[in-house]
């Protein structure tokens, strides 16, 4: 995938110093889009937008709707709802402990997040800047991680935590982000290739330590692409099922993040569990629990395209 | 992917612009600074310490549970030889669960592929308004599969779904999407294809990148728009086609929250065998019946199938991939 190096270098960066990469020389201006010649075309490309953002929104309409009917008419498609109850928002705090969920998978999402974007940061530096014997072994075994599917480890991790008593705890479902993880190394690091070495030699010269080389200069100087890091994660985190099912399905349903609770809130709620189709406060329990999500996009969205454009260059 | 990474991972300053050298070049002694290698090792002991306990050190145990009968209770593991793998052959639900995920994948990866693409195309065309289709299209994505599964389990239902509803409005009887067998898989695609949008984004990021006098010059030689999309468009994106290829298929094979809310969610065990996909299936082994050498040996099935699959799209993939740093 070396055709992917020719993109501009991640995250804002212009030009790799060591020059390996190259430069496209087309105008940048002029590349960036062609608009179709004729009119008749212009108007097929919008009616063809047009109908898939349509498509791509409807379950949104739909589940807003969703969110405000009475309990007999959840199922009935209007996207205009005959009877519109508010009190759906109200009651779903009294019908689920949707609060406490909400706090639990925000409190674990900025652990995970904080935790990960720091130290992914931190090990990116000593694979960026410094050099030792089987550096680009150990970065080749970073990279390596990535393929293994997390099954492989998942009993494992189960047993280790088992082993230290930290079952039902948060711990498990951030704890291994202190040790970094690699696709944000791979991406930190890219971040920190594109920063001037004479920076860090001129700092060095003036009597800084190398730790005051990354906390001075490279940290303040990687922001973006820490953001990138810790955006990534907080959603990686918030939408996390599988880790909650294991470590925390069998504890009591307070203590449920959110993906958890409303899974659980789905069983309960069905009629084959012996629910009785209360289907509604699913619906506002998944509104309230996405509209975070989409927040953090609106405030985030250059970051996200930015990480994500970076992910299909990492080669 | 791993080996043009590593190659990619030319560290700062230390290829003083020039790629690795050919294989006949006797490697140039570096000479370490001690100081910074140690500094250096320092920076990344959190990754070589994270990796020793919680990959190698537990894959090395994930090996170890494999070959052995593991007791939660009494947490002891006594040697059970090979029992575990010949169970995955003597359990049909294994086989069931392993042809499904194959057939999802198979089902969803070139769909996603296209649609991925055909959207970063037609954004591609669009000035003016592209960063509002952009984020309406990368909406879903932003919302979490546990919302996503509520949803459409309820625009999925064969009788009053919504999606059944509108291909009623032109004259289609829509399966019964999540009872009949058939059609639980492409449900599940469905559900993914709403949420493909990342691999939009990676597609629009190249598409950007093809020069624009590359089609200027093809039409002034009389080519169509089909034949620039074939000789110009692919191969030009050829390498993010290949890595959006690898990363979903490896997805895919992993594929877990849809499929486990939309059908394994209680124990009642009711749904179609048809749902039941090799991670699902691994989870139940594992975290229901507490099976772990069973479930432990499915892992490492399943690791070795995504290798061997990777490995064959890449030594495939490289055939046709245009890589551009190959000219010099």
């Amino acid at each position: 995938m070396a055709v992917t190096s020719s993109a501009p270098a991640a995250v804002g960066v212009k030009n790799r110093e060591n020059g390996v990469q190259k430069v496209r020389t087309t105008d940048p201006v002029k590349n960036r889009w062609y608009k179709p010649k004729s009119i008749v075309a212009r108007i097929v490309l919008w009616v063809v937008l047009v109908g898939f953002a349509i498509l791509f929104m409807y379950p949104f309409a739909w589940l807003l709707a969703a969110s405000l009917k009475p309990r007999g008419q959840v199922f009935d498609n209007a996207l205009i709802p005959d009877t519109v109850l508010f009190s759906n928002y109200l009651e779903v705090w009294d019908q689920l402990p949707l609060i406490s969920w909400m706090f639990n998978s925000i409190a674990i999402a900025f652990l995970a997040a904080g935790a990960v974007a720091i130290s992914s940061s931190v090990v990116a530096f000593g694979f960026a800047y410094f050099k030792f014997p089987g550096r680009n072994l150990l970065f080749g075994l970073v990279l390596a991680t990535m393929m293994l599917p997390g099954a492989v480890t998942l009993i494992p991790q189960y047993l280790i935590w088992k082993q230290i008593g930290l079952l039902g705890t948060w711990v498990p479902l951030w704890g291994m982000n202190l040790f970094g993880s690699a696709f944000y190394i791979f991406l930190q690091r890219q971040f920190f290739l594109g920063l001037p070495r004479e920076l860090f030699e001129a700092a060095r010269i003036d009597g800084c330590t190398y730790w005051g080389m990354f906390r001075r200069i490279a940290m303040p100087l990687s922001i973006p692409s820490f953001i990138i890091v810790f955006i990534f994660e907080l959603q990686a985190s918030w939408n996390n099922l599988q880790a909650a099912l294991i470590y925390l399905n069998a504890g009591s349903v307070e203590d449920f993040t959110a993906p958890l609770g409303i899974a659980y809130a789905m069983t309960k709620y069905s009629p084959s569990a012996g629910g009785q189709g209360d289907y509604q406060y699913v619906m506002v329990a998944s509104l309230v629990i996405t509209l975070p999500m989409l927040l953090i996009f609106a405030f985030g969205q250059r970051f996200f395209i930015e990480g994500i454009a970076t992910q299909g260059r990492k080669g | 992917m791993t080996t043009d990474a590593i190659r990619d991972a030319a560290p700062l300053a230390s290829h003083p612009g020039k790629k690795k050298g050919g294989a006949g070049k006797p490697r140039q002694k570096v000479k370490y600074n001690r100081r910074e290698a140690i500094a250096g090792y320092m920076f990344i002991a959190p990754w070589i310490i994270g990796f020793m306990v919680f990959t190698f050190g537990a894959m090395i145990f994930s090996l170890y549970i494999s070959f052995s009968n593991y007791r939660l209770v009494t947490n002891t593991a006594t040697p059970a030889g090979v029992a575990n793998y010949a169970e995955l052959f003597d359990d049909p639900k294994v086989m069931v669960s392993l042809s499904n995920t194959l057939f999802y994948a198979t089902l969803a990866v070139p769909l996603e592929i296209a649609f991925a693409l055909v959207l970063a195309m037609l954004l591609n065309r669009v000035g003016r308004g592209a960063g509002f289709f952009r984020t309406v299209y990368y909406l879903p994505k932003m919302t979490p599969s546990v919302a996503t599964a509520a949803v459409f389990l309820l625009l999925l239902n064969g009788n009053t779904g919504a999606i059944n509803e509108g291909l009623a409005l032109i004259g289609i009887q829509g399966p019964q999407w999540l009872v009949d067998p058939d059609w639980v898989k492409p449900s599940i695609v469905l559900m993914t294809l709403w949420g493909v949008s990342g691999t939009m984004i990676i597609f629009l990021a190249a598409l950007k990148n093809v020069p624009r006098d590359l089609y200027e010059v093809a039409s002034l030689d009389g080519a169509g728009p089909v034949r620039q999309f074939r000789t110009i468009t692919i191969p030009m994106i050829s390498g993010a086609i290949f890595f959006n290829v690898i990363v979903l298929t490896i997805a895919a094979l992993q594929t877990f929250d849809q499929a486990y809310l939309l059908f394994w969610r209680d124990q009642s065990n009711a749904s179609p065998e048809s749902s039941l996909f090799y991670a699902v299936y691994l989870y139940i082994q594992a975290f229901r019946q507490f099976n772990f050498g069973v479930a432990a040996a499915m892992a490492w099935l399943l690791f070795m199938i995504i290798m061997i699959i990777t490995f064959v799209q890449v030594k495939f993939g490289n055939r046709f991939v245009y890589y551009e740093g190959d000219k010099d």
